[in-house]
């Protein structure tokens, strides 16, 4: 397994063709205390940049696009009920959605996660 | 997520050079999050809005509200010039006294809405940040040049709020415990002079501070070494408001809203209301008696999603019965609430309607407000018929 970054901070966790995204600790500390997370459907596609799901926090609600194409294979049904996962746990718990990678090459545009350290730092 | 440090997009699209606040250094030492608002540098928040928000309702928060237009008025017949311009009752204010009010347009639209209070040497009023050089330029416009305003800016204004506040101010300047809701009076700290009212913005007992700049910094350092007190940043400060009901200006009051809709009538006394005499009288004792036919009300939004402004609400109808205007999550009720504008027929509390967020319809229900009872420290009404 493998994991990639995006410059939108989301983090994508490759497993054979299938991709977890959830976004990183950077963003949720940057939105804040999270209320609400609105979850794409099961069987839903995207292309690479695609509105995917919506982070509602109590100051704002902030689009999350989808770091790479692919079909919705699952959403994380635990952040209904306590979408504060977000907060305690990005990198983990509080993942989002999986996709099936409908065009691995994509991954290749992504961040290694020092290389997106380094970005963050340069924030 | 990618809020500007160094300047602030207007609606126009153009980009302005923020300005610093007399506590800036102190909010960033205090791990503020500083975001542009207001044309300045203000800390949106510092642990967090929820916490900071929970804070405030169960101790006392401290929040910088310097970016607020601070005004003294002064010269001959300052009383009658104001009450020409705006609709409050500045004749029968006492000394230490504070009333709301606003600033109407012809129409009877708001400009603005404030604070005014009777000083012993001055009226002093209280404006939106935001607003505030657009107030000055039409007060000068209108009000006759005998009145001098004076724009404070060399003075802090800090506000503490929540049940505890009084524990801690008390506890700095002996006597402030004597005021009660709407009252203020001048005070003296390490040689400071110092003006605070028992008002605030938060729904809950409190204190708004005037205090020179130079003073303002070891001030909050005092407060908040005491263990009720806590900063809290503007992200909470919108929330706590919006619990206790209160409008924000340039979202849920703008000048095409009027008092009587917005459900600022309370504002408007009866002398006022009787005489007018006041700019936009006209059209507000036309809308006194007979209101346009809009609605400003709060509605409880049921699910998790917040309906944000600018969503639409409807009834069972296909057309839109109004919108939101100020919408979020309510840390104390656990739920999302807002605010809006809609068809008063269907302002009743307990009306069933559906706002729309990202084409979703969420069933909302028409709630009154404030949606968090407020806990202001009012002085006891007079007994009525008492014996001699």
């Amino acid at each position: 397994m493998s994991r990639y970054f995006s410059e939108d901070h989301e983090w994508i966790e490759v497993d054979g063709d299938i991709a977890t995204v959830g976004i990183t600790d950077y963003a949720q500390e940057q939105l804040g205390d999270i209320v609400f997370v609105e979850l794409p459907e099961e069987g839903k596609t995207f292309e690479k940049g695609d509105d995917a799901a919506v982070v509602e926090s109590v100051k704002a609600a902030s689009d999350v696009y989808a770091p790479v194409s692919g079909e919705v294979v699952e959403a994380n049904g635990a952040l209904e009920d306590d979408p504060a996962l977000v907060n305690s746990d990005a990198e983990d718990e509080g993942w989002f959605f999986k996709l099936r990678l409908s065009a691995p090459d994509e991954l290749k545009s992504l961040m290694t996660e020092s290389a997106y350290a380094k970005f963050v730092e340069g924030l | 997520m990618s809020e500007s440090q160094q300047t602030e997009n207007t609606e126009e699209g153009t980009e302005i050079e923020l300005g610093m606040l007399p506590l800036d250094a102190w909010h960033r030492a205090q791990g503020g999050r500083m975001v542009g608002f207001a044309g300045y540098h203000m800390p949106i928040q510092y642990e967090g809005i929820m916490a900071e928000h929970l804070w405030t309702r169960a101790h006392a928060g401290l929040f910088d509200v310097s970016h607020m237009g601070q005004l003294s008025f002064t010269g001959e017949d300052v009383d009658a010039a104001l009450e020409a311009v705006i609709p409050a009752s500045i004749a029968s204010l006492a000394t230490g006294r504070q009333r709301y009010s606003m600033l109407l347009d012809e129409e009877g639209g708001i400009l603005d809405d404030l604070m005014v209070a009777r000083r012993p040497d001055d009226i002093y009023m209280v404006v939106n940040g935001a607003t505030k050089y657009d107030d000055i330029g039409w007060l000068l416009e209108h009000l006759p040049d005998e009145v001098t305003i004076n724009l404070m800016d060399e003075q802090a204004l800090l506000a503490l709020q929540g049940p505890e506040a009084v524990t801690a101010l008390s506890r700095l300047i002996p006597g402030v415990e004597a005021l009660y809701f709407m009252q203020c009076g001048g005070f003296d700290w390490n040689g400071h002079s110092l003006w605070i009212s028992r008002s605030g913005y938060t729904g809950e007992d409190g204190f708004e501070i005037s205090l020179p700049a130079e003073a303002a910094e070891a001030f909050a350092d005092t407060l908040c070494a005491m263990e009720e007190v806590k900063p809290i940043g503007l992200g909470a400060r919108d929330s706590l408001r919006l619990e206790a009901g209160l409008p924000l200006y340039g979202h849920d009051l703008t000048p095409a809203t009027d008092p009587v809709e917005a459900g600022l009538s309370f504002a408007i006394g009866p002398k006022r209301r009787k005489d007018g005499g006041f700019i936009g009288a006209e059209r507000v004792l036309e809308y006194l008696a007979d209101a346009r036919g809009m609605s400003r009300v709060g509605l409880l939004v049921e699910g998790r999603l917040p309906a944000r402004e600018g969503a639409a609400i409807y009834d069972e109808n296909p057309h839109p019965i109004g919108n939101v205007t100020s919408g979020g999550f309510s840390p104390t009720l656990q739920r999302p609430i807002a605010m809006g504008y809609i068809d008063a027929a269907l302002s009743e509390p307990g009306t069933p309607l559906e706002i729309e967020v990202r084409g979703k319809r969420i069933a909302a229900t028409v709630a009154s407000m404030p949606f968090v009872p407020h806990t202001y420290h009012r002085q006891p009404a007079a007994p009525k018929g008492g014996s001699q």
